[in-house]
């Protein structure tokens, strides 16, 4: 589904990836950790196209389309969905828009028929109990005034109801309490197909006891330095990072 | 010194009228030929320079000359084309148009200057009084040229009175337009407005072009407003894209009353809105909000002026600004308080947001106090859209054009929504909308 080769980004002159190989096929979740600042969101937006990143090497194949080829919104017409790090808040349009229009955008492209407000209310409505959020929060502007923890949650309720085929959650579970870490976890479980898949970036082994990954990956000074199957999370939450930058060093 | 506006002074001079209005009108005659239009060492136009309008001669014209009876103003009547209405063309009172005194919501009087004019006194619904006693007082024509100038030669307008204690739910819609014929005219709208004690009443300015004629529009409304009156004013600028628009709108405020003044500016190439308010009795108040949309070479000017005259006093103002293209808008927000105005409390804000790197915006506020008992705040910012939010918006599967589009519809959707009246509120969102769909914003 996703296929990442050498790819090389940075911004303003500073590199940031320097040489990413990753495959995620369809099915599969994908765990990406690493320490601070070595690159795990910069490869997210990457992905998600955010302008402000230049790519100065490699390829990304999404769905056999060159993904780099393609706009922002094209890359959420195909299905790629991308949960920020820190969401962004936009005052003046409300939540409830916000989701219509783009649930509005994606149909549109899948040929299907726009709904009007009060159709999308059945849509919400549903979606909202999914991840446990107040109806009332759907009225206010997007994000404005949302608690870190109901950020992340509206993050969830967008991949809800957008319903992407590769969902990547940037630190998604920072800052949650353990009762919103199952709402998010049960959020992306409930998306889970064989035509799907998640690339979960984290820092705990914790949210990965409720989305178990099949791949965890080590992202250190813009390269992955390590992979392994589920029980690298394990290890890296007993030892830290310190052997692998050391192993990668050497 | 004779101006190029000489002639017409002599002219409307031989019009003959009242005795008192000869006077006032040979008043601003001489005040206009000593004052000259205003240059940009004047403080109150250091950003606005009015030679496209100096260094023409616009004729006067006595006739509306357009076509009154095919004026087609659905579009304009915000989907209400019940509301009574007093129309317009090029500056001259089409009774075809509008609606008969008798169909006037109760407690509502109108009458024109043109039937003070022509027909004397007796033709004036018994109003004479009135526009007597506060015709050419409220707004300063000493100070003004533009003033001066519409003073000296208005020949016709809207004149409304607004009866005590009367609350008028249904508003009422002066419409000014100017048709094809316009081209190389001036144009002096004049409008009264005497809200009576506890009356509580709305007037929807709206000012058309239909086509692209280059007229000149110098408009000058004053509102009288006594004891605990309501009085809301909304000012709908829609000229021809070529046209010149100076408006000038001068309130006295008694005790207790609410002066309500919104301004779109969205018409025009070069246009000026002046709102000046008194707050000469304790516990009266102003909002004064407003909303620019700009693109192309277009600019536009709002300066107000609230002056805090006794104690208790309010201000509120928002004006916010959308610049699009090589578009120059300019804010000016005066506040003043006076020394008896203590435990004033006044707030203004405008704030913009430029969508090319070409659009540009001049905003000043200012406040100059002169009592130590106040709250006084002012702000301005001036901003681009934020990528950020709109890289969100993308990723969310909106393409570039709607991201843009639903920032800028946001941006103006707070003071949009202080409009209390729902049919102009939706009808003024709704453009703001198309206005940023007819073309990629900031693609400029
Ligand atoms: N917009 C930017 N401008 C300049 N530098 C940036 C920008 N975005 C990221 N960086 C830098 O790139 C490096 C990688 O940042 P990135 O956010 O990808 O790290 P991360 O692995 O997600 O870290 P964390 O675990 O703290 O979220 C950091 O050194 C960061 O300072
Ligand atoms: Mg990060």
């Amino acid at each position: 589904m996703l296929k990442i080769r050498g790819l090389r980004a940075g911004i303003e002159d500073k590199e940031i990836l320097r040489g990413i190989d990753l495959t995620v096929n369809a099915g599969e979740v994908h765990a990406v950790m690493g320490p601070n600042g070595s690159g795990k969101s910069t490869l997210a937006q990457v992905l998600a196209g955010h302008p402000s990143f230049e790519v100065t090497g490699g390829s990304v194949t999404y769905d056999g389309k060159d993904l780099l080829e393609l706009e922002p919104e094209e890359r959420a017409h195909a299905g790629v969905f991308l949960a920020f790090q820190y969401p962004i808040e936009i005052p003046g349009v409300t939540n409830a828009y916000f989701l219509r229009t783009a649930y509005n955008e994606m149909r549109k492209v899948q040929g299907l028929e726009e709904v009007d407000p009060i159709e999308f209310l059945d849509v919400i409505e549903e979606k909202a109990k999914l991840v446990q959020m107040d109806p009332s929060m759907l009225n206010r502007s997007v994000n404005m005034g949302f608690s870190g923890g109901e950020k992340k949650r509206n993050e969830i309720l967008q991949m809800a109801v957008l319903e992407p085929k590769l969902a990547i959650l940037d630190e998604t579970d920072s800052g949650l309490d353990i009762d919103a870490l199952r709402v998010v976890a049960d959020g992306v479980n409930a998306l889970k197909a064989p035509d799907r898949a998640t690339i979960v970036v984290t820092h705990y082994q914790r949210l990965l006891n409720y989305i178990v990954p099949d791949y965890v990956h080590v992202l250190v000074g813009g390269r992955i330095v390590k992979s392994g199957g589920k029980e690298l999370a394990l290890e890296l939450e007993a030892r830290g990072y310190d052997w692998l930058l050391a192993e990668a060093a050497a | 010194m004779t101006t190029a506006y000489s002639d017409d002074f002599r002219t409307v001079a031989e019009l003959g009228g009242p005795g008192w209005l000869a006077e006032r009108r040979r008043a601003a005659a001489a005040s206009f030929t000593a004052l000259g239009f205003p240059t940009r060492k004047n403080e109150n136009w250091h950003y606005t320079s009015v030679a496209p309008i100096s260094d023409r001669t616009f004729r006067m014209v006595r006739t509306p000359g357009g076509d009154a009876s095919s004026l087609d103003l659905t579009p304009y009547q915000f989907n209400s084309p019940e509301w009574p209405r007093l129309v317009f063309l090029n500056g001259h009172f089409v009774a075809e148009q509008s609606t008969p005194a008798d169909k006037l919501p109760e407690g509502v009087r109108v009458t024109t200057l043109g039937a003070l004019l022509s027909e004397g006194a007796d033709a004036s619904n018994g109003l004479s009084d009135l526009i007597e006693q506060h015709l050419g007082r409220v707004a300063d024509g000493e100070e003004h040229a533009f003033v001066a100038l519409n003073t000296a030669l208005a020949t016709d307008g809207a004149v409304i009175v607004v009866g005590s204690e009367m609350v008028v739910d249904t508003p009422l819609h002066v419409v000014f337009v100017a048709d094809g014929a316009s081209s190389g005219q001036a144009i002096q709208t004049r409008t009264l407005f005497v809200a009576g004690r506890h009356s509580k009443a709305t007037v929807i300015e709206s000012f058309i072009g239909m086509g692209e004629a280059d007229y000149f529009t110098n408009a000058v409304s004053e509102a009288v407003l006594d004891d605990g009156a309501t009085f809301t004013n909304i000012k709908v600028q829609r000229e021809s894209q070529s046209a010149f628009h100076i408006c000038t709108t001068s309130v006295h405020q008694a005790r207790d009353s609410h002066y309500l003044h919104f301004s779109c500016a969205l018409g025009a190439a070069l246009s000026r809105t002046n709102v000046y308010t008194i707050l000469d009795g304790e516990g009266s108040g102003a909002t004064l909000n407003g909303l620019y949309m700009l693109d192309g070479d277009q600019h536009c000017d709002h300066q107000t002026r609230i002056e805090h005259a006794k104690p208790n006093t309010f201000s509120r103002e928002l004006y916010k600004g959308l610049l699009d293209g090589n578009s120059h808008g300019v804010f000016n927000g005066k506040v003043y308080v006076h020394p008896e105005a203590q435990k004033t409390d006044g707030k203004q804000e405008n704030n913009n947001i430029l969508l090319s790197p070409t659009a540009h915006i001049d905003t000043k506020p200012e406040l100059e106090i002169y009592a130590d008992d106040v709250r006084c705040t002012h702000g301005a910012t001036v901003g681009q859209l934020d990528d950020t939010a709109l890289f969100y918006m993308r990723s969310r599967g909106l393409s570039a054009a709607q991201a843009r589009q639903l920032l800028t519809y946001a941006f103006a959707a707070d003071v949009l929504e202080t409009i209390e009246l729902e049919a102009v509120r939706d009808s003024l969102e709704e453009q703001t909308l198309e206005r940023f769909t007819r073309h990629e914003v900031g693609t400029a």
